[in-house]
């Protein structure tokens, strides 16, 4: 499986005065079993990127193929599409609509058209996944807390199964405890499961610790499309375009800067403790 | 008196220590939770027995995570919530007394998260102004209070513009300064940066320290977010509806295993200084910059 | 991009009508559709079209947008022209089928479709030249005298314009629901009539409920400032008459006089 896009533009207004060049010769290639970071701050057109992935905007300019296929040809079944890049947008909680949480959840596999028990036992599947308890499954969604009620919605869109998980900003609104917790349920899904997962964000913290891969966005283009490491040494760079390394990385910069011998790609606080305690170490001191 | 690292002394000057603007005793709220026909079903206790008091032109934070009763605390200061017990003085007014209730919201106002569920006016002047104008404020100082606000938070350039044009750091300036235009003694700020990037987190924060840099208005910021902590001058960590912590940032950042036990998060600086004191480096309590890190991993050497 | 949308097409610019006193625009407006539903002659209807002429000239707005208006219209108004035209009874012109076009029902087509496109430019004349919240001022002014006989007359002003403020916000959240729903499979195109209200409910429930919270956060958020209805309360804006304004009350009296004379009084 693989999602492709090749030299995809997007440009909207082009009939008023000031058209917007949202994207710009965007080439990507989403592979199977990938966890990516997408990073960019607000009008660098992640959010835009992102919604090209599941067909809900057609790119100006460029092609997008899922495997293999034009996804914009006569005919390419679109709904086959949402169903393997799932799409988890900004504050989900607000898709909740339904009398219970269980019924809510089948709402996509049903829209597939797939038979009851099927539908049912992918709603099951879906609510295990994101850790979400069982006795609770008949309740109304909107008695739930925020952290719960995103829980319900992430599992909305893996109901439907897809290859591709794409979220936008799930931590956004949440507070420290709901926000391990659900990037921690991410990281665990992605285990169970296998798929490819897209986390955009701006906290470049949260995706520092999951993913293997980060793509970083600045007005249209992509930046830096490479492992953590090598993104995150990037910090002038980083910076110019408004956004942060992880602090780590900051912290690390200025004790080289003051002479202690560390290696400023580390990026976790674990990786950080032990660079510097082995450079104390071999300066003799402690 | 030493200098400490906000740049600040450590001394408190002005109309004396004589009365503190906020005092709260026994404070408790309780929700009534009811059932689908409106019958009370059970009550639940979001705050409970606290006694804190703030002291005019300090900045001080609150922390905890969702549910820990922050927020509902932060309604009691201007009145939106009434005490279940115990009692609440603002600015030598007791919320209790019915016939104060405006006069505390006029001195205690309030900025609350969502920066679109806020904002009243159709341009951004007209906003700031919707304040004063319910307080019966004369038309020719109306504007020049809209005036001075604006320029205070730093968005007078923007004052004929729409609202729904503004990123969400801008709208939450333009909530503060309606804020301003009110004249208040102290500023609450619940959870204003929670919906925001961190660009527009970084302008209100700077925004909120300016009120009280230069303007002196009490600042109270109710926040999960750390960095924008370790300004303070005094912190508390509430948890259950109860403050289980209080103190300077940095004592309150020392307690790393408590603050993990309550599930908040420690600046990364602060924790890697904790992980390296663990590893055996004898580092001291409550680094809070990378500054203070370097400087104290030099001493080692 | 849905934040765009302006109500009304209010069009930017400064001209002589942008700048009067809305009350004025308003008042004008009404006057000037009462005299042409009063008015019966050709006299009548040219002194009309000279006045709506000049107003036009005076707002500096390009004539096609005045006409953009007139679109959504152009239905409702074949409607009512065919509907006149058919169903006058009078002396048969020519007959197709059962139905007759009568000398009167031209005469009748004829009047209702000058009445209804002046209808239409005179009040777009008055959106395209001022803002929705300057409408709610001026409506809230006028009406005030209402106040003594107990109707809200601030507080649907207030409504009215924080409802103006929202519908743009809430636009963009429809499409954020809609698109959430249609990543889940939703369709809102296919279907007969009722399969698409069944559609529907994915859509407005979560609009209703986000809604409902917006209204709450506001009324908090109002509260905090010190609102508490319309008394006591001072104005930002006043609306104040200027030495113009009287002189468009002046004009606009002597144009109903003279209309009424002429259009009525007069024989054709």
């Amino acid at each position: 499986m693989s999602l492709k896009l090749e030299h995809v533009s997007y440009i909207y207004g082009s009939d008023t005065e000031l058209p917007v060049h949202a994207l710009q010769d965007i080439c990507l290639e989403i592979p199977d079993g990938q966890f990516i970071g997408l990073i960019g701050h607000t009008g660098s057109g992640k959010s835009t990127l992102v919604q090209h992935l599941n067909g809900l905007i057609e790119p100006t300019e460029g092609l997008i193929t899922y495997d293999g296929r034009n996804i914009w040809e006569k005919d390419f079944p679109k709904k086959e599409l949402r169903s393997n890049v799932g799409l988890v947008f900004q504050y989900p909680e607000h898709q909740l609509f339904e009398v219970d949480v269980f019924s809510d959840v089948c709402f996509g596999p049903k829209n597939l058209g797939l038979p009851k028990e099927e539908v049912e036992a992918r709603a099951k599947r879906a609510l295990e996944l994101v850790g979400f308890p069982e006795e609770y499954y008949k309740q109304s969604p909107f008695e739930l807390s925020g952290g719960q009620k995103r829980r319900v919605a992430i599992a909305g869109v893996l109901a439907m199964q897809p290859k591709i998980l794409v979220l936008d900003e799930p931590t956004a609104g949440l507070d420290p405890r709901g926000r391990d917790e659900i990037l921690g349920q991410i990281a665990h899904l992605k285990k169970e499961t296998g798929i490819s997962v897209v986390l955009v964000s701006h906290s470049m913290e949260d995706v520092a610790n999951y993913v293997e891969r980060i793509i970083v966005m600045n007005k249209g283009h992509v930046l830096f499309d490479d492992v953590p490491r090598e993104v995150f040494g990037h910090v002038k760079e980083l910076e110019e375009v408004g956004l942060a390394a992880p602090q780590v990385t900051y912290i690390l910069h200025k004790l080289k800067d003051n002479g202690f011998d560390v290696d400023v790609n580390a990026t976790t606080i674990r990786e950080a403790r032990d660079t510097i305690l082995k450079a104390m170490k071999e300066e003799g001191r402690c | 008196m030493q200098q400490d690292e906000t740049g600040g002394y450590g001394v408190r000057t002005g109309n004396g220590a004589a009365m503190n603007i906020i005092e709260t005793s026994h404070l408790s709220y309780d929700y009534i939770r009811r059932d689908e026909e409106g019958n009370v079903e059970g009550t639940t206790r979001a705050v409970s027995d606290v006694s804190l008091s703030v002291k005019p032109g300090d900045f001080i934070a609150i922390l905890g995570h969702n549910g820990s009763g922050k927020s509902t605390l932060a309604k009691h200061i201007n009145a939106l919530l009434l005490p279940t017990e115990g009692t609440i003085v603002v600015d030598g007014k007791d919320t209790g007394r019915e016939e104060n209730i405006w006069d505390v919201r006029q001195s205690a106002g309030m900025v609350f998260q969502n920066p679109d569920n806020q904002i009243i006016g159709q341009v951004v002047e007209e906003d700031v102004g919707f304040g004063p104008e319910n307080m019966g404020v004369p038309t020719k100082e109306i504007w020049e209070r809209v005036e001075e606000s604006l320029k205070a938070v730093g968005m007078y350039a923007y004052r004929k513009h729409s609202p729904n044009k503004l990123s969400g750091g801008q709208k939450q300036r333009v909530s503060i300064a309606g804020v301003l235009a009110m004249h208040p003694k102290c500023i609450v700020l619940d959870e204003p940066t929670a919906m925001l990037d961190p660009n527009g987190r970084k302008d209100v924060i700077r925004a909120a320290r300016a009120l009280n840099d230069v303007e002196g208005v009490t600042v109270i910021l109710i926040t999960h977010y750390m960095e924008e902590v370790i300004y303070a001058d005094h912190v508390f960590v509430m948890d259950e509806g109860k403050v289980v912590l209080q103190g300077t940032p940095k004592e309150v950042f020392s307690q790393v295993e408590r603050l993990k036990e309550l599930r908040l998060d420690v600046p990364q600086v602060t924790l890697l200084a904790y992980e390296l004191r663990r590893s055996g480096l004898p580092l001291p309590d409550g680094i809070l910059t990378a500054d203070e890190l370097t400087e104290e991993l030099k001493k080692c050497r | 991009m849905l934040r765009d949308i302006t109500l009304g097409q209010y069009y930017q610019t400064d001209s002589v009508l942008h700048r009067m006193d809305c009350r004025v625009k308003l008042v004008g407006t009404l006057a000037f559709i009462i005299a042409l539903f009063v008015v019966d002659n050709v006299w009548g209807y040219l002194l009309a079209a000279a006045f709506l002429g000049v107003c036009i000239r005076l707002s500096k707005v390009p004539f096609k947008f005045i006409v953009k208006g007139m679109k959504t219209i152009v239905f409702l108004m074949l409607f009512a022209v065919v509907f006149n035209l058919f169903l006058t009874p009078g002396t048969p012109v020519i007959t197709v089928w059962k139905l007759s076009i009568t000398q009167e029902g031209i005469r009748m087509a004829l009047k209702m479709a000058i009445r209804l496109t002046m209808l239409i430019i005179g009040s777009s004349l008055m959106t395209l030249t001022t803002t929705p919240n300057h409408l709610t001022d001026g409506l809230e002014s006028l009406l005030s005298p209402l106040k003594k006989l107990r109707v809200p007359v601030h507080e649907v002003a207030m409504m009215m314009s924080i409802a103006l403020r929202f519908i743009p916000i809430l636009l963009e959240e429809t499409d954020k629901i809609m698109k959430a729903q249609i990543a889940r499979g939703a369709d809102f195109e296919s279907g007969n009539l009722i399969q698409k209200a069944k559609a529907m409910v994915p859509l407005l429930v979560p609009l209703f409920i986000a809604a409902f919270r917006r209204a709450n956060d506001l009324a908090m958020a109002m509260e905090a400032r010190c609102y508490r209805g319309g008394e006591g309360r001072t104005k930002m804006k006043p609306l104040i008459y200027k030495k113009n304004d009287y002189i468009a009350y002046g004009v606009l009296a002597a144009y109903l006089v003279v209309s009424i004379v002429v259009g009525r009084i007069l024989p054709i």
